[in-house]
């Protein structure tokens, strides 16, 4: 009787090993530290930390611009994932390669850039504004900000799974007489949905954490246009770690229960296809 | 945001180095300053000294130390941030701001309005600050330690014209309501006022402004003096724990003496910030108008009480964004 089932393939104990080593290491053990922080607070300090009116009024931003920019990133990395992948044209080189450049980008950089081009004196601001559409220094801005940085993930994520998907099929599909409506949501959807949600849930996560770009942008106005991260700065400023770090775990449970949520979602959606 | 320039590296050099932890608007102070000491301390002892800098916000340098950076000596924007360095890590003593002449601050600034070309809105004084159609940028004083003072001016001069807590509180809440972009930090807010071209009126350190003159845009802005202003005094001291593991304790504190010399002076005058030597500052009386100084424990009883009242959570800062609708 054997004991141990013995893969073909090599060097799996060493190689999780490793894995679990470096997770700790780089992941468990901060983390462990971040709630280690909030359990010097007492329950009753730690529920009127997080549910002070401002950090609510800052949840409220940040969860609503967030997810707006993943919706539209979702739509656009979309369509920008499909023509890089379908279409041959001059210079796709160069626009693939654009794509990546909001994660190499400082995103205070990003945020000076955004202020700039929005503000009332900027290049597009000032065509914006008499229209009555105020960019810069409102929760609009801030969407426009985390935008930016979300989009190579859903471009990114959707890219592979749309470059294995056969043309073919498409072709069969127009061949036996469904609209291109049809073929979309009958055919290549279904196949790419679980990726997009993937990259959906990427750009929505790393937009709840994004504090550079939103920064210059945002005009920190209380109760009106503060993200939760400056609320964190905040506290950090007055020496008030354990309040900081008690924010902190409010939106780490949040994105935590959010991506495990899209990854059922997921699940589901491949068992279904 | 913390900009270490560089770590103190032991062995880098057969002389002796020292890091001074300092806060933004200081970095081209503190490189001349430096220089001048490292000629000063070979001329007198012989021994080669290199002081490294490190630089950013003022909290977040003290944050630094109290988690372990080693700092000789901390240079920063308010005590308040040096008594956090006593009362989190206790790596100096309780007393520290009595240890070097005039509250330990070799230097001094005060608050001054920044206004474009011209003044078109013609702002004199705090009051005008809060007329409806004045728009005021400042940064938030809960993260900007810079930003504190400005808050603390525009209190204490209402307070002392009205003598009253009251009025003060009206008063700030007004030019608090005049303010459309609050930004997290001095630079950023400066940026706002000169670049994105917001606002009417700069509440600035008097350096920054001067500085802000002097390479943003000459003859764009004027500096408006307020008839009284707040005293600001950014302290500077030695980290005794540091200096001690270090073996620095000596070259550290003849760094900070030095500071009140007559070079130093004449430096510090030179980067736009006051000096407290009478003598230096009557050669740069064409720099530094007169103006009528109150200082925080005059009108706020000192750093700790200031803070406790104003800017800790549910003081009096939240509770005028609390009742500003908007």
């Amino acid at each position: 009787m054997q004991l141990r089932q013995h893969s073909v393939l090599p060097g799996f104990s060493l190689t999780l090993g490793v894995t679990l080593v470096y997770l700790t290491a780089l992941v468990l053990v901060p983390l462990g530290g971040l709630i280690l922080f909030t359990t010097q607070l007492s329950w009753g300090e730690f529920w009127s930390t997080i549910s002070d009116p401002r950090v609510v009024a800052s949840y409220r931003v940040t969860f609503s611009t967030s997810l707006a920019a993943a919706l539209i990133n979702v739509v656009f990395g979309l369509l920008v994932a499909w023509v890089l992948v379908r279409y041959d044209f001059f210079g796709k080189k160069i626009i693939d390669a654009l794509v990546d450049l909001p994660f190499a980008l400082p995103t205070a950089v990003a945020g000076i850039s955004l202020a700039a081009l929005y503000s009332h004196n900027g290049w597009l601001g000032q065509f914006l504004e008499p229209m009555g559409i105020q960019v810069a220094y409102t929760p609009l801005g801030i969407a426009v900000a985390l935008t930016f940085i979300g989009l190579p993930f859903v471009v990114r994520t959707v890219q592979p799974v749309l470059e294995e998907q056969s043309r073919e099929l498409e072709e069969a599909a127009a061949s036996l007489g469904a609209t291109r409506l049809q073929i979309f949501t009958r055919v290549l959807f279904p196949a790419i949905f679980p990726a997009l949600l993937t990259g959906f849930a990427l750009a929505f996560a790393r937009a709840l954490g994004e504090y550079g770009s939103v920064i210059f942008i945002a005009g920190n106005m209380p109760f009106v246009s503060e993200i939760t991260p400056l609320m964190i700065i905040t506290k950090l400023e007055q020496y008030d770690y354990a309040g900081a770090t008690a924010i902190g775990s409010v939106m780490l449970l949040a994105a935590f229960a959010l991506l495990l949520g899209i990854n059922l979602l997921q699940y589901w959606a491949r068992r279904r296809g | 945001m913390l900009t270490f320039v560089f770590q103190a590296m032991p062995g880098f050099s057969k002389g002796i180095t020292l890091l001074n932890s300092s806060y933004d608007p200081t970095r081209e102070f503190y490189r001349e300053y430096n220089a001048a000491f490292a000629t000063y301390w070979q001329e007198k002892g012989g021994q080669k000294v290199t002081v490294r800098q490190s630089h950013g916000g003022s909290g977040s340098q003290a944050r630094a130390v109290i988690d372990g950076l080693e700092a000789d000596v901390v240079t920063l924007a308010l005590a308040y941030d040096i008594d956090a360095i006593h009362e989190r890590a206790g790596l100096i003593p309780q007393n520290w701001q009595e240890r070097l002449p005039l509250n330990s601050s070799p230097y001094t600034s005060t608050i001054v309005l920044l206004v474009r070309k011209g003044n078109p809105k013609n702002i004199k004084d705090w009051d005008d600050l809060i007329r409806p159609d004045v728009q005021v940028i400042t940064p938030n004083p809960k993260t900007s330690g810079g930003a504190r003072w400005n808050y603390l001016a525009a209190w204490g001069f209402e307070k002392q014209r009205t003598g009253s807590d009251d009025a003060a509180r009206e008063f700030v809440s007004k030019i608090f309501a005049n303010v459309p972009v609050l930004d997290s930090a001095a630079r950023g807010a400066t940026n706002t006022f000169v670049q994105r071209r917001i606002g009417d009126a700069f509440i600035a350190w008097e350096n920054e402004a001067i500085l802000a003159i002097e390479q943003l845009g000459k003859g764009e802005y004027e500096i408006v003096v307020p008839s009284i202003s707040i005293l600001a005094e950014p302290p500077v001291t030695l980290v005794d724990k540091v200096v001690d593991k270090r073996g620095t304790r000596e070259v550290a504190q003849a760094y900070l003496e030095y500071l009140y010399s007559d070079e130093a002076q004449t430096i510090a005058a030179k980067h736009y910030y006051r000096p407290t030597n009478p003598a230096i500052a009557a050669q740069f009386a064409a720099q530094f108008p007169t103006v009528k100084f109150f200082t925080i424990d005059e009108v706020f009883g000192g750093w700790q009480n200031a803070q406790k009242t104003h800017f800790a959570d549910g003081g009096e800062f939240d509770r005028i964004f609390g009742g500003i609708k908007r």
